[in-house]
């Protein structure tokens, strides 16, 4: 039985480690920490083991970062179920999150751009960091969250609106 | 100002994501429309200035050491003992599975022992959904996504409806497996408890609930429009009952 591991175990270092950036990247995004990614991408990753059986070829990326997506929420459900229903009140969500203090003390654009992308909802900052840093394609955005192409098109528009309104608001708010 | 005409479609252009003729559509629209040109520009802007942030974090190399180090000691699946010749049997399975569905189907309405089998297996599964991390679903309160995340997946309709008001709040949906079958899964919450309404497609007629217990959950069965629905939960049987009521009285 042993070589049957060692079998699984060589195709799955093949396939799905190589994109280990991958998935600690979303996680990175989607938890808003790097320490909390490292747990939360190694326990998608061992899942993704556990379960590398039901995995029938194909794009190996997007089959393990939708693992990493369901790990994800599962856990902000768990730790901070705040963060998932804050995005049913996007506007509230802008005011209360993007003010123009909190984004002008970022100093440099990348402290910036991480500030706001951080204050949109997880659904939103999924879509853009699919799409943005890992340069995936509607149908693997389509994959990996469980919507319908048509939807990553208009949830891409809306969350693109949204992060340049964030960036607006902070490049207003650090003029004196 | 936006434009409506364009705005989704702005997006699949400026991905490249757009049908030859959709793009050329967009292009004459372009010409005319100064909004959306100027929107192309400011997308083009934010995109250049999200790449030149370096945004992207690679994994730490702890992450890496760490997966390694356990790959080793974590069995590959639950399936691990089984041979791979698996694989080369599955499809044998899938045909074999139709059978004993058809069988079952055929032999009429089903003993108790079949029903407490049946039921047994769900509380297993009702369990292993309570454990930390076994929620591979989608998690909303929205009726519509939860119907259209798993109308891609169960391969038959299913109507979701949020009971909030009634004090049955909608947390998601998923897919489980039951003998082999994959059935679809809609979680409720009731007083901060989970309710797991496990639904499958039958050929047998309609009937009215049955009830059991299982360790300490107790299930709620009933067959409606070709479909078996069971309740699993350790809710107060009361609510178990109301719950399929309001189901019931959706459809």
């Amino acid at each position: 039985m042993n070589e049957f591991d060692a079998e699984d175990r060589l195709r799955f270092e093949q396939l799905v480690l190589p994109h280990v950036d991958a998935a600690f990247n979303l996680a990175r995004w989607l938890l808003r920490s790097r320490a909390d990614a490292e747990d939360v991408a190694q326990e998608a990753l061992l899942r993704s083991y556990r379960f590398f059986r039901g995995f029938h070829g194909g794009d190996a990326r997007a089959w393990l970062l939708q693992i990493v997506r369901n790990t994800c929420y599962t856990w902000l459900e768990k730790n901070r179920p705040m963060e998932l229903s804050m995005e049913f009140d996007e506007e509230l969500h802008l005011q209360t999150c993007a003010t123009p203090e909190t984004l002008a003390i970022a100093g440099d654009d990348r402290k910036r751009l991480t500030l706001a992308l951080e204050t949109l909802p997880p659904r939103f900052r999924e879509i853009l960091v699919l799409r943005e840093l890992e340069g995936c394609s509607y149908k693997e955005i389509a994959a990996i969250t469980a919507i319908p192409i048509g939807t990553v098109m208009s949830s891409l528009s809306r969350a693109r609106r949204q992060l340049h309104s964030a960036l607006t608001n902070s490049s207003q708010g650090a003029r004196p | 100002m936006r434009c409506d005409f364009a705005d989704s479609l702005l997006q699949g252009y400026f991905d490249g994501e757009l049908s030859g003729r959709k793009s050329a559509e967009l292009e004459r629209h372009l010409r005319h429309c100064d909004h959306c040109a100027t929107e192309l520009v400011d997308l083009d802007l934010l995109r250049d200035r999200l790449q030149l942030a370096q945004l992207y974090e690679p994994a730490t190399p702890s992450l890496r050491w760490k997966v390694n180090a356990r790959l080793h000691t974590v069995a590959p699946t639950t399936a691990a003992s089984q041979p791979r010749l698996w694989h080369w049997l599955a499809a044998a399975a899938a045909l074999l599975s139709v059978a004993i569905l058809l069988w079952r189907v055929g032999r009429g309405p089903r003993g108790d022992n079949y029903q407490a089998e049946l039921a047994g297996e769900i509380v297993d599964a009702h369990v292993h959904s309570l454990q930390p991390g076994q929620m591979n679903g989608i998690a909303s309160n929205d009726e519509r996504v939860v119907e259209g995340w798993l109308e891609g997946r169960a391969r038959f309709a299913i109507l979701v409806r949020n009971f909030a008001n009634d004090g049955f709040e909608l947390k998601g949906g998923r897919v489980d497996v039951i003998e082999g079958h994959a059935v679809a899964v809609l979680v409720y919450e009731r007083n901060g408890r989970p309710i797991n309404i496990f639904i499958w497609p039958t050929r047998e007629r309609d009937s009215p609930p049955r009830t059991g217990s299982r360790q300490s959950f107790r299930w709620l069965d009933w067959r409606k429009g070709k479909k078996e629905f069971c309740a699993v939960s350790d809710v107060d049987p009361v609510d178990l009952e109301r719950l399929h009521q309001l189901i019931e009285s959706s459809a």
